[in-house]
């Protein structure tokens, strides 16, 4: 493997890469909650935080299962850390803010099942990254994920107010702007090197 | 088959009447999960860029789901309320894992193509709501149905996608070149950002054809 800096890692992660424009993960928050700004961004915070947590564990994890040899349980230890980290996180939100806990609702468990993190804990484990490129690998997947959240978040916002034909409103609209966002960050392609 | 159905009407008739049937067929068009409830994107997206990878993925995420689903709906007294999801998420990891070993098995250039997307069948939204809102309250044979039809729908939606992505944009099916020579291809559609303008432009087909539903 040859040796990756780590502004590179983290410019491919965030920019080149992005995780929701370039590998279709965590489509899912993507679609549902960039509806308003102040969500998005909250969830955007929460989703990074969990995807730093679990890719360090992913990453003691791995190493631990190749000792003892038995990588066929990577993915079910990996989700069952990811899923614990969740459990804490919206442990820790719910005694510290409860504003917070209560404006992110559903969509907190929910963080269980994105894509998104469970990509990182699988994508640094296959590139072979040791645990300060997997650290910030997860950073810039987050601070992507979060950007890729709130700019379409602020697209959203604005096309509350036009007029636009019934058959196009929803899911297909938003499908549309993320497909002409997808192609403007393909200009970030060669970034970083 | 037209034909088989006029002669019979009687009989398809009786049998699309059957509450069992509805849980088979809802899947397919009605609720479809890809074009009606929108679940499961990222790996229609993301490997739909070949009608190949596209009817693989759709054909894995069928087996997992009608595994799950069995065994969720067989176990649905045994599960205590409180750790159902944490439950059912390690039952679809389990089978994931076979499904992602026994790929490897059959065909290692598909498995490399489709990389760490068969991983990822565990967090696909699809199964986990499959689970908690049907398998968990029915029976084994409503259930078997259920995810039948979910994942037949899955994977036509996903071949849609995959066929329209690779004939315009490789110009050619399942391999197949399909156009002379000096066809120019349409590179962005195997690109990140035509899968986003596929799935939107099938979506408004769909939008269309209820619209006009409802009108009529």
């Amino acid at each position: 493997m040859k040796e990756e800096s780590l502004w590179y890692i983290f410019i491919n992660a965030s920019l080149v890469n992005n995780f929701v424009l370039a590998y279709f993960l965590g489509i899912c928050p993507f679609l549902g909650v960039s509806g308003k700004m102040e969500t998005a961004t909250k969830m955007g915070g929460a989703v990074s935080f969990v995807m730093l947590i679990s890719s360090l564990c992913a990453y003691g994890l791995h190493s631990l299962l190749v000792a003892v040899n038995a990588p066929f349980l990577q993915l079910i230890s990996y989700i069952v850390v990811i899923a614990s980290t969740v459990q804490l996180v919206e442990m820790f939100i719910k005694k510290m803010s409860p504003t917070l806990f209560r404006a992110l609702g559903i969509f907190l468990p929910l963080i269980t099942t994105n894509c998104a993190i469970l990509g990182v804990a699988l994508f640094q484990t296959n590139k072979g990254y040791g645990l300060l490129e997997s650290f910030v690998y997860a950073l810039g997947a987050g601070a992507g994920f979060t950007l890729a959240l709130i700019l379409i978040a602020g697209l959203r916002e604005q096309l509350n107010f036009a007029d636009v034909p019934n058959t196009v409103k929803g899911t297909a609209l938003t499908l549309l702007i993320a497909g002409i966002l997808s192609l403007s960050f393909m200009g970030f392609a060669g970034l970083g090197t | 088959m037209s034909k088989t159905r006029t002669e019979n009407s009687g009989f398809w008739d009786k049998l699309a009447n059957q509450p069992s049937t509805d849980e088979f067929i809802k899947g397919l068009w009605r609720d479809n999960p890809v074009f009606v409830q929108v679940l499961g994107m990222c790996p229609v997206l993301a490997v739909s860029n070949t009608a190949e990878n596209a009817l693989a993925m759709g054909l894995a995420t069928t087996f997992v789901l009608l595994m799950s689903n069995i065994l969720v709906s067989s176990l649905r007294r045994f599960i205590p309320k409180q750790v159902r999801i944490a439950s059912y998420i390690l039952i679809i990891a389990t089978f994931v894992t076979m499904t992602d070993y026994a790929i490897q098995a059959i065909s290692v250039d598909l498995h490399k193509s489709l990389g760490a997307f068969i991983s990822l069948i565990v967090v696909n939204c699809l199964i986990l709501s499959r689970a908690e809102a049907f398998a968990s309250k029915n029976n084994i044979w409503r259930s078997f149905l259920d995810a039948l039809g979910m994942g037949i729908g899955f994977t036509f939606a996903l071949f849609c996608l995959g066929a329209v992505r690779e004939i315009l944009g490789n110009g050619s099916f399942f391999g197949w070149m399909l156009f002379p020579d000096n066809f120019q291809e349409w590179i962005v559609m195997i690109l990140p950002a035509g899968g986003f303008f596929t799935l939107a432009i099938w979506l408004l087909i769909f939008n269309a054809f209820k619209a006009r539903k409802a009108r009529s």
